[in-house]
């Protein structure tokens, strides 16, 4: 098939490893995105706010900036520093899954792309995790990574002792992202895929969380529980969060921690459910 | 020859519906054709031999691998034209066509090298920058071909590869289809409801009826054993030529009064028919084999399967 010999030849070189092949769908995807000069701008913004901490936890530490306040700390980096981190980043998190999410597989079921994919040596699950790991990159650079880095600082700068009564802080930050992470994709990706339309895909993905809150809200009120906040998703990663974080009062105040991640599980296989019968080369007619 | 495709007893069913239905047959020939009307299985067979339907009893075999238990493998060896609109509209064709080689298992550069060659032999090459949801039905298709083989398969499958082109684009995708046959390097299997496009590309046809094999013939074989069968137009004499020739062991049937069919015994030369005439004064206008067209073997198949109890 040389371009100047126009003829039929057949491929005997080498071949990628298999199980790289689901990075191909990432790489191309990531060329795409980032063609989006408003969302390459929202990308950049999602790091103000960590950028901004590491300054203050600098400054925190900084003797002669804190003689001008005539005070030994201006804040306290502890449990509530980093779940506030963690809240303001899963805000941005959650803007930004609502903007990719949409247009990860909608698109290719659109165009009828789906055979064209997996009549390669490339399986459903390898389509699935090639897409997800879009999300999971991008989310992981705007949360635990950021989070990861600011306990860094303030690791060297405290010393090794606050580092080691504090490390359920980095567990925490680096379990309490991964959650949100793989909810977030899962049911960005699920949505996606079973409604073509990206602006429609988008709209729902708003829909599940605030419509979710006000149909719990609705239920705890009518029913006179607090059941209710099962529905809610971001009820649910709120809680998980702060029973990681040792907050037993926001916890108590709703929903057990543990009913919490039996929830968020039940959200996450029904997302992988709504995939597996979604991302289908051909859909099968059972008449 | 090895054999390409063997269906061992194949049956496919979407709930309790049988689509596929007891297929046997072992094709090895370098371009295979499905026919049958619509909804005779065609598709479904393609995409049950690329693993996207499991059958519900009996096997396939591609190369020798099973599709029960080897879809990675088979896939591996195949390139696949799908029937439908599928593209990345979004997508350049030649970054189109290097993803789908990249997904094939090509290393990038490779890859992009084979997008290059590929789109250049199917004739996009002057399009091949452009944006795939520009291109008009024909450049479509093309595109489809192109991603098809860009990775050097073994097996290309093309599911009704003229679908909506024009004639000089329908007689385009004929030819690289023959020129990819020529080649020897790849086995080609054409699903199509276009008897015209099968006689003129492919070497054997399996032909289906509501998901039943009608008939597996081999064009080759069919068109040497038609060889038997003559047409004869000749001027004076009388009826007494037709019973010398029944009685040299043919079987004679008169059309009108100086045309003739005739069915020829395996080892009977032509020759005698030429001393026959000599001798009774006769002279032969016209000769000629009657050949079997594709829509011939295809109808009495249809017939045969109408016939089926």
């Amino acid at each position: 098939m040389a371009v100047h010999k126009r003829s039929y030849r057949s491929y005997a070189g080498a071949l990628t490893p298999a199980w790289s092949r689901f990075t191909i769908i990432t790489r191309y995807a990531f060329k795409n995105l980032f063609r989006s000069k408003m969302l390459t701008a929202y990308f950049v913004c999602c790091f103000f706010y960590p950028v901004g901490c590491a300054a203050a936890l600098y400054l925190n530490h900084n003797l002669s900036f804190l003689s001008i306040f005539k005070v030994h700390e201006i804040f306290a980096v502890d449990a509530d520093f980093f779940l506030h981190f963690l809240g303001v980043q899963s805000f941005f998190a959650f803007i930004l899954m609502a903007i990719v999410g949409p247009g990860l597989v909608s698109p290719d079921l659109a165009n009828n792309a789906l055979p064209l994919y997996l009549c390669r040596p490339f399986s459903r699950a390898e389509y699935v995790v090639g897409k997800m790991a879009i999300l999971v990159w991008l989310l992981s650079l705007i949360t635990w990574i950021p989070g990861l880095i600011l306990f860094l600082i303030e690791a060297s700068l405290s010393g090794a002792a606050w580092a080691w009564a504090n490390l359920g802080l980095a567990w925490g930050i680096f379990i309490g992202s991964a959650i949100e992470t793989l909810v977030f994709s899962l049911l960005s990706l699920a949505i996606s895929a079973w409604i073509k339309r990206k602006l429609a895909a988008g709209a729902a993905l708003l829909g599940v969380f605030f419509f979710g809150s006000g149909l719990a809200q609705v239920i705890n009120a009518v029913l006179e529980t607090k059941n209710g906040y099962l529905i809610d998703l971001g009820n649910l990663l709120t809680t998980v969060d702060a029973s990681l974080f040792g907050h037993t009062d926001v916890v108590n105040a709703r929903i057990s921690a543990g009913s919490a991640w039996i929830a968020l599980i039940a959200a996450c296989v029904f997302c992988v459910a709504l995939l597996e019968r979604k991302v289908r080369a051909y859909e099968i007619v059972v008449g | 020859m090895p054999a390409v495709i063997e269906l061992d007893g194949l049956n496919v069913r979407f709930g309790r519906r049988d689509i596929l239905k007891e297929l046997r047959c072992s094709m090895s020939g370098r371009t295979i054709g499905l026919l049958g009307p619509n909804g005779a299985g065609k598709s479904t067979l393609i995409n049950t031999l690329l693993g996207f339907y499991r059958p519900f009893a009996g096997t396939a075999r591609v190369f020798g691998h099973d599709i029960r238990t080897e879809t990675r493998q088979i896939r591996a060896l195949t390139g696949y034209m799908p029937e439908s609109d599928c593209f990345i509209a979004s997508m350049t064709a030649v970054n189109f066509v290097r993803m789908m080689a990249e997904l094939s298992g090509l290393p990038s550069e490779a890859a992009l090298e084979r997008a290059h060659e590929a789109l250049f032999y199917v004739g996009l090459g002057e399009a091949r920058y452009r944006r795939l949801g520009t291109y008009s039905l024909g450049m479509k298709q093309l595109a489809k071909l192109a991603q098809a083989i860009a990775h050097g398969p073994k097996l290309v499958v093309l599911d009704e590869p003229t679908n909506g082109l024009d004639p000089p684009a329908r007689q385009r995708m004929i030819r690289l289809i023959r020129e990819m046959r020529d080649t020897n390097e790849v086995s080609i299997l054409i699903s199509s409801h276009l008897l015209r496009d099968v006689e003129e590309t492919c070497e054997e046809v399996l032909i289906l009826k509501e998901g039943r094999q009608v008939h597996y013939a081999n064009l080759e074989e069919e068109r040497r054993a038609n060889r038997r069968f003559l047409e004869l137009e000749t001027v004076g004499g009388d009826n007494g030529f037709a019973d010398a020739v029944t009685e040299l062991g043919c079987e004679c049937a008169l059309t009108s009064a100086h045309r003739m069919k005739m069915v020829l015994p395996e080892s009977f030369a032509i020759r005698e028919l030429y001393r026959l005439a000599g001798e009774r004064n006769i002279q032969i206008r016209r000769l000629s084999y009657r050949r079997d067209s594709l829509e011939d073997i295809f109808l009495k198949a249809m017939e045969s399967a109408n016939g089926r109890p």
